[in-house]
């Protein structure tokens, strides 16, 4: 039942409910997510926090259709990704999700044109096309002038953007990061932060990252905690009340 | 995506050419050994070549071209009164020493053929360089073109017609030089008649190496070497060419080689190395290749990549090499090949079927690499791309 009263609200990306996931078995089974209920909105940047170890990572994979949900409920863009195929989710996550990653993951023998380029090619785009989008995405997040170089060729920082162009060259509805700005150092990261936030909000699209960057919480619309497998905040960012102490005292990096 | 796949190998220049450097060397090794052999086998046949005739008649118990029991010397007319025969002649083939002018000793492979029709002579002489029908004349010979390389007695200048040498202390004059094909034993051709090539050999009873017989127009070659069997109890060959039928004098040579000598084995030995080496070295750089990309690979697999995808990838790749390595190696062969035929050594053929066999061999490694990385990447698990 939704509340007449509160804004219209934003459409919802993923729709998460009861998910739990464990590693290993016997006696070395190990409980991660014990019934994880979340909401990923569209149109929102939503950073999930928590301590070290808490299954923060293994909750992104399980969205982002890396990794299964041993049970519960759990739907991305109303597709039931516990009942797709494997292949399925594999296409899925070729036109729907953009990764961005910790250690960025460019490929050292591409220049920044053909990293970029790669989620076009997955999904079968020609070389031409895709590399002219690539440029323009390059562009848009400042390295124009760099189009030609190996990643290996630019600092932290402008590997980091190359990553985020390649997140968003094939337009995905849901983005997904695991410690964005981690590898960077603050003014870096805030840098980064700030070019991802100018290129990636949209309407239409979700944003999930996963951060201990305390520096970063200003650009997100909600933040959730998790602790010991489960959701146990959901804190509204815009600006109305001050983070909770548990979430501002968070240390970085 | 398959753009890609190259831009990545040929990105990682170290692996890139360690991988095509084992492939080249498989290739090279096999290739050119197979051809050696070959032309080894080639080079045993020589005889049959230098003293062409479509029949061979030898003794009952030989089998190869080289090594001939003594006919008697009746055995000429018993083949000449064969039906289907249209002419007979003795060879004398044997091997001999030849004293230069300046008292080296030289081994040559001494030919006799009948002086009157010259059957038996060498298919064709060099322009200029003699007439065969002086072989009629007292003490002639004709050598080969490796003879006047081989039998000069001053090393910078070869042999030239009118040029004298001894063999078994009588008198030998070069009346003619011929073109003709290396000897299994290395030493260069020399003609005369029967009669004298009896005079040149320290003498034995029997002196009749064989006979060579050419059949009657409109008989076939299959019947007459039947008939002469029939009629005189002796073994009769055809003479056309290695691998043209089991009654082929090339055929049962080259098969006597190949069964009675450890050739064969020896080659085939390097040809093993080179296959095993190549595999060794390219599997294994091609597996530390991906081990490398396992990152990257795990990645474009998040990012929804198909494992049918990286797998066309990984097979790209490993064929892409397979074709480069390949290519170089047989240029190297056929590098190879030019110096060797230039210099009549060593012996040097290529039958159509080996580059096609080193090729199967060579995609054989290429599949075998893919199929390890493609066994890698498919236990890959997308999700382990965020953890370090
Ligand atoms: N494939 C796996 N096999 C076994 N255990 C695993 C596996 N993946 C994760 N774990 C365990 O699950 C727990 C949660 O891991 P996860 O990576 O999700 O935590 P995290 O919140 O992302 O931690 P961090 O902040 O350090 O990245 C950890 O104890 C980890 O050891
Ligand atoms: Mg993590």
């Amino acid at each position: 039942m939704s509340d007449p009263v509160s804004p219209p609200q934003k459409p919802l990306a993923a729709c998460i409910r009861g998910v739990t996931r464990s590693f290993g078995d016997g006696g070395t089974k190990l409980l991660v997510l014990k019934g994880v209920d979340l909401d990923v909105r569209c149109g929102d940047i939503t950073m999930l926090v928590g301590p070290s170890g808490c299954g923060k990572t293994t909750l992104i994979s399980i969205i982002a259709g890396t990794l299964a949900a041993d049970d519960g409920q759990l739907e991305v863009f109303g597709n039931d990704l516990r009942k797709m195929s494997k292949a399925a989710i594999t296409r899925f996550r070729a036109h729907t999700i953009g990764f961005i990653f910790q250690q960025f993951n460019l490929i050292p023998t591409l220049n920044c044109i053909e990293n970029a380029s790669v989620p076009l090619l997955i999904q079968g785009c020609s070389t031409r096309l895709a590399e002219k989008k690539a440029r323009a995405l390059l562009e848009q997040v400042g390295l124009g002038e760099h189009a030609k170089k190996r990643p290996s060729q630019l600092s932290g920082g402008q590997q980091q953007r190359v990553a985020i162009a390649r997140a968003l060259v094939h337009d995905p509805r849901l983005i997904i990061c695991d410690e964005p700005t981690a590898a960077l150092d603050a003014k870096n990261g805030l840098l980064v932060m700030e070019i991802f936030e100018q290129v990636a909000r949209s309407p239409e699209r979700a944003v999930l990252i996963v951060t201990h960057d305390n520096r970063i919480f200003s650009h997100a619309n909600r933040i959730a905690s998790l602790d010991d497998g489960k959701v146990t905040d959901v804190h509204d960012a815009d600006g109305s009340s001050p983070l909770p102490d548990h979430i501002a005292n968070l240390a970085h990096g | 995506m398959l753009r890609l796949a190259l831009k990545m190998l040929f990105g990682d220049t170290g692996k890139y050419l360690m991988l095509i450097a084992g492939l080249v060397f498989a290739t090279f090794l096999m290739a050119q050994q197979a051809a050696v052999f070959c032309g080894l086998m080639s080079w045993t046949t020589a005889t049959l070549k230098n003293v062409p005739a479509p029949i061979w008649v030898v003794e009952k118990q030989v089998e190869q071209v080289n090594e001939t029991n003594p006919l008697l010397d009746t055995d000429v007319a018993r083949v000449r009164s064969v039906d289907s025969i249209a002419w007979a002649s003795p060879i004398y083939s044997g091997i001999q020493r030849v004293r230069l002018a300046n008292g080296n000793f030289k081994i040559i492979q001494l030919i006799g053929i009948d002086a009157t029709t010259l059957a038996g002579a060498p298919p064709k002489l060099q322009p200029g360089q003699g007439r065969l029908e002086d072989l009629r004349l007292p003490h002639a010979v004709i050598i080969d073109d490796l003879g006047r390389k081989r039998l000069a007695s001053d090393k910078g200048r070869p042999v030239e017609l009118g040029d004298v040498f001894e063999l078994n202390d009588q008198e030998a004059r070069v009346v003619g030089i011929a073109d003709a094909m290396m000897s299994f034993t290395g030493g260069p051709y020399v003609w005369t008649t029967y009669e004298r090539a009896l005079q040149y050999t320290p003498a034995q009873r029997k002196m009749l190496s064989a006979v060579i017989a050419a059949p009657r127009p409109g008989v076939s070659v299959e019947q007459a070497v039947a008939d002469i069997e029939r009629q005189t109890g002796l073994r009769a060959f055809t003479n056309q060419g290695f691998g043209s039928s089991d009654k082929d004098f090339n055929t049962t040579t080259v098969w006597w080689y190949i069964r009675n000598t450890g050739i064969p084995i020896s080659f085939g030995i390097t040809v093993v190395v080179g296959f095993i080496v190549g595999m060794a070295i390219s599997c294994q750089t091609f597996y530390s290749f991906v081990m490398e990309n396992m990152k990257h690979l795990g990645a474009l697999k998040a990012m929804g990549t198909s494992n049918w995808t990286l797998c066309t990838m990984l097979t790209t790749q490993a064929f892409t090499v397979g074709f480069v390595g390949y290519g170089i190696g047989m240029l190297l062969t056929g590098l190879f090949a030019r110096a060797a035929l230039e210099n009549k050594q060593p012996p040097f053929y290529m039958p159509i079927s080996v580059p096609f066999a080193v090729l199967g061999v060579i995609l054989f490694i290429c599949s075998l690499s893919a199929l390890i990385g493609i066994w890698r990447v498919s236990r890959l698990e997308p999700a382990m791309v965020f953890r370090g």
